[in-house]
């Protein structure tokens, strides 16, 4: 009996541009279910992060509780971590982002962590647009205590134990563009040539990056009458776009005809390509978000891909006017300005 | 690319490269896997059946499998396991084994064979065909079998009692040995009416170099083999004290070695060739270093020197290689001043040739390029049906597994022979089993763990010891902690990756899991170009592609065999068991053997 994972990697593997291969992403092995979902998701953030050519030191992974919450054990070892209290996780995050503005926030939750007991602290996450990528791995059910159906389980759907849903579920993408998110999109945990690029997009956004990605439970959730089953969610996927992330500094190679293809340019000077869009939508029009996803969930279809983005985005440090530098390395002499500062102070209040 | 044939009983062959690698394809694996569960005399058996001699190949063989082995492929340090004195291991530990072989007397078929020549291919051929009711009649012109084994291979290296025992379970079959008696015509041979000869005679003849001097120094100038044979026989006991040996191969490394032990003091090994173009296996070349035998290279002797009708030393020219864009290689002169060496002996060991001055040419067997016999590359018949060759004596000098998978194909070729079948359509194919190693969750039948040790090395005796006896073994073999540990090291590449395409859901946990990124799941496409596109490059051609059939999302599971590490994580994590590991046991058949009594 063994689960080890051996140490020796492919002799041949690529480096990116600051000479580290994927293997340097990795984390600890999982240990959740073989076949979850989560785990395609950890390859896709490593992936991400690999492509990105991004020094690990400069990430900080924060979660709450859940088998999603487990997952930033097993990818990133060499960045930052902090795994908090259930539903907490905004709230470290904000703390953080406050203190140190200069790291790359990636939270990950799950759809307890943030539809029920996070609720609270995910929205007004949204509403301060801190500048993080918040990602949901969304299996529509509690699989830490036996899959019972979560809040973002559907209507009518069927669990392990036979159990029929009988609630309404909470769309948090819905509820995120209602919010005024300024990034939000959605994808699958079985598709990643989608899930990369937008986990890309979203960590080049300067603001809060909302991506909800269906993510099956093998274990408890994956009965043909459920709706987050692999097979369900696959025969019922229909994307907005195809998306093509372009970091900064390479050229754009593939020409798509006028109309079917759109450029999104991010903050950062990296761009969004997307082909291939769906009728009146347009990714930087909230409206047409949110008329696109109603029409999708109208007709029973998952809308996935990028559902909307804010190029206009004031994260919160620029909301609130707050120092650059990260608090820890401000000295006495930037905290302290003085008695002749105070006294200026005091006399403007004479 | 279509999807992979996994029936095809040579793909998952390929994958075990070692056991491919193998001329005889000895199921490598599978016996350093009972040599970790310290079942030495069950590993011997393993290879017995395949190899026929593990005692004396787990100390000599050439090693192909070692070069072969996935493990060297890992790093750029990495070295491939120790197959081969893992296999002197189960030699060296193994119970009584006897019983476990053949049982004689055995009820005879009432057909004669003749073998000619006492070597590995010849007694592979008895071993195969004596059980079967064969009567097997073996002529070799020494007092012993065991042919090159015997005469060339020195005996710090291969003890005589290692030799003689596994000579002796082939000769104790019931075989008809005429030793002393050098086969001197084929036509006496053909009157003998046997049913059928094999000829196993080796390449008997050791190259001499024509150069002045050579006849006058006679005396103190020997031909490498000959002079190997001589010392075995014990019909030469002593060398001069300043020897020169001449030639880049394994035997120049045995002469040199041989001549320290009888009395030289300053032997010196003398190469024309660049020291990376010799022909000996790096071990051997860096025992002969450690025994104080420095290797000289770039110089072809020019002349030996002779005083007073004594042999005084050689001239050395100096030459450096090039290439051309063939790779051949050309000596060319440097212009440097000779160089004189002294010698009191010296040693030609610069190859050996096949030599059949005892076979008429008016037989109807046909004798073709380099006096070579035509012989079929798959039967080893040669143009007279009932004649049969192998070993160096087919297609020239080779190594001993290389007789040893000649023997057990010309044995296939004679039990057919002489069964009125044909000798090339009736031919078995190989057995082959695939069985899931599954036990539970986490849980193989095998040690799917892979560990990072670095190859082990094989103790040596004291240098005092080995020089001054050349009975004395040089290498003492891996005791048993070092045996474990060395097997531990194989990545049972015999325990196969099967995917079962409609058991697939695409969850990609195998890729992501996969330590060596072997796993990609993507469009179909022409090979050359998926290569490039997998998660890892695939630039090892040499290496199969195993393609899936087409899944539900159009795309196909594509796995590149080159470095999979064969730890079974894909399988540990696939949900749906769409990937299993499964033992392979890919094994040759023998003459008359069939399904039911192959060993387990």
């Amino acid at each position: 009996m063994t689960y080890i994972r051996p140490s020796f990697r492919h002799p041949g593997l690529p480096k990116n541009d600051i000479g580290f291969t994927r293997a340097d992403y990795e984390g600890a092995i999982s240990t959740l279910c073989a076949g979850c979902g989560h785990d395609s998701i950890s390859g896709a953030i490593v992936q991400a992060c690999y492509e990105m050519s991004l020094e690990p030191h400069r990430l900080a992974k924060l979660s709450g509780i859940g088998c999603s919450s487990k997952t930033p054990t097993y990818f990133l070892s060499h960045s930052h971590g902090f795994n908090s209290v259930h539903g907490r996780m905004p709230s470290i995050a904000t703390g953080a982002y406050m203190a140190n503005r200069d790291l790359v926030y990636l939270g990950v939750s799950g759809d307890g962590d943030t539809a029920s007991i996070g609720m609270g602290q995910f929205v007004h996450a949204i509403r301060r647009n801190l500048n993080m990528v918040y990602i949901v791995m969304n299996n529509g059910c509690y699989g830490l205590t036996k899959g019972q159906h979560s809040a973002t389980a559907d209507a009518g759907s069927k669990s392990k134990d036979g159990a029929i849903n009988p609630f309404q579920s909470i769309d948090l993408v819905g509820m995120a563009l209602e919010l005024g998110a300024t990034f939000v999109g959605r994808s699958f945990s079985g598709d990643k040539t989608q899930l990369v690029p937008l986990i890309q997009a979203a960590m080049s956004h300067p603001g809060f990056a909302f991506l909800d990605v269906l993510s099956p439970c093998v274990t408890f959730n994956n009965k043909p009458e459920s709706t987050k089953s692999y097979d369900y969610v696959r025969a019922h996927l229909e994307a907005t776009a195809t998306i093509d992330f372009v970091p900064e500094k390479k050229e754009i190679t593939v020409d798509y005809a006028e109309g079917s293809s759109k450029n999104v340019k991010l903050h950062d000077g990296s761009r969004i390509q997307l082909h291939k869009l769906a009728p009146n939508w347009d990714p930087t029009d909230r409206g047409s978000a949110v008329n696109r996803l109603y029409e999708a969930k109208s007709k029973g279809e998952i809308l996935t891909g990028l559902l909307y983005i804010d190029q206009e985005s004031r994260d919160l440090h620029e909301l609130e006017n707050t120092v650059h530098r990260p608090l820890n390395s401000l000295q006495e002499t930037d905290l302290n300005p003085g008695a002749a500062a105070l006294e200026n102070i005091n006399e403007s209040f004479r | 690319m279509k999807p992979t044939n996994i029936q095809d009983p040579e793909y998952f062959h390929k994958v075990v490269d070692c056991q491919y690698a193998c001329p005889a394809h000895t199921p490598v694996p599978e016996y350093i896997r009972l040599i970790a569960a310290e079942r030495y005399t069950a590993a011997y058996m393993v290879n017995w059946e395949s190899n026929v001699f593990p005692g004396i190949l787990g100390r000599t063989c050439d090693r192909p499998c070692e070069p072969a082995c996935r493990r060297g492929r890992l790093e750029d340090e990495e070295e491939p396991v120790a197959i081969c004195r893992l296999k002197r291991v189960a030699a060296d530990h193994k119970g009584e084994v006897k019983h476990l072989m053949p049982q004689g007397p055995f009820a005879s078929n009432g057909k004669k064979i003749a073998l000619i020549g006492g070597g590995p291919a010849s007694l592979t051929v008895a071993r195969d065909l004596a059980p079967l009711g064969y009567e097997i009649h073996l002529y070799d012109e020494w007092n012993k079998g065991g042919g090159m084994m015997r005469t060339q291979i020195p005996a710090f290296r291969l003890p005589e009692t290692v030799l003689d025992e596994e000579v002796n379970y082939i000769l104790d079959m019931g075989v008809h040995t005429h030793f002393n008696h050098y086969v001197s015509s084929m036509r006496d041979m053909l009157d003998k009416d046997y049913d059928a000869i094999f000829v196993g005679t080796g390449a008997p003849k050791g190259r001499d170099l024509n150069l002045p001097g050579r006849e006058e120094a006679d005396a103190n100038i020997h031909i490498g083999i000959e002079w190997l044979a001589g010392v075995a026989f014990e019909h030469i006991k002593s060398v001069g004290k300043k020897v020169i040996v001449l030639g880049g191969g394994n035997t120049a490394m045995d002469c040199c070695r041989t001549s320290r032990r009888l009395g030289g003091e300053a032997v010196k090994v003398v190469v024309r060739s660049p020291f990376k173009d010799m022909k000996a296996s790096p071990w051997e070349i860096d025992d002969a270093q450690h025994e104080d035998i420095p290797i000289m290279n770039n110089m072809p002797p020019k002349e030996f020197v002779v005083e007073n009708g004594k042999l005084k030393g050689v001239i050395f020219g100096n030459v450096r290689a090039e290439y051309d864009e063939n790779g051949r290689r050309k000596l060319i002169p440097t212009g440097e001043p000779d160089v004189f060496i002294e010698a009191d002996d010296v040693i030609i060991a610069i190859g050996q040739d096949n030599a059949f001055p005892w076979i008429e040419r008016d037989l109807g067997l046909e004798l073709g390029k380099w006096d070579l016999p035509v012989v079929n590359k798959v039967t080893f018949q040669s143009t007279l049906p009932h004649v049969f060759f192998g070993g160096d004596a087919a297609f020239g000098p080779e190594n001993v597994i290389t007789a040893v998978a000649h023997g057990h194909q010309a044995a296939i070729s004679i039990d057919l022979f002489c069964q009125g079948d044909d000798v090339l359509t009736d031919r078995p194919g190989p057995t082959t089993n695939l069985i899931s190693q599954k036990m539970g969750i986490h849980e193989w039948i095998y040690d799917s763990g892979v560990t990072n040790d670095d190859r082990y090395a094989v103790p040596h005796e004291d240098k005092r010891k080995t020089l001054a006896n050349r009975k004395v073994e040089v290498e003492l073999g891996f005791d048993e902690r070092l045996g474990f540990k060395e097997a531990q090291r194989c990545l049972n590449c015999d325990v196969q990756t099967v995917f079962n395409t409609s058991r697939c859901i695409e969850c990609d946990a195998c890729v992501d899991i996969c330590p060596t990124s072997c796993i990609t799941f993507t469009k179909n496409g022409e090979e050359e170009e998926l290569r490039e596109r997998l998660n890892a490059p695939a630039q090892n051609t040499d290496q199969e592609l195993y393609v899936s059939e087409t899944l539900p999302t159009l795309r196909v599971m594509i796995k590149d065999e080159d470095v999979c590490l064969h730890c079974g994580l894909c399988a540990e994590r696939c949900p749906t068991s769409a990937w299993d590991m499964q033992k392979y046991l890919y094994q040759v058949t023998k003459a008359g053997q069939t399904c039911s009594n192959l060993v387990e």
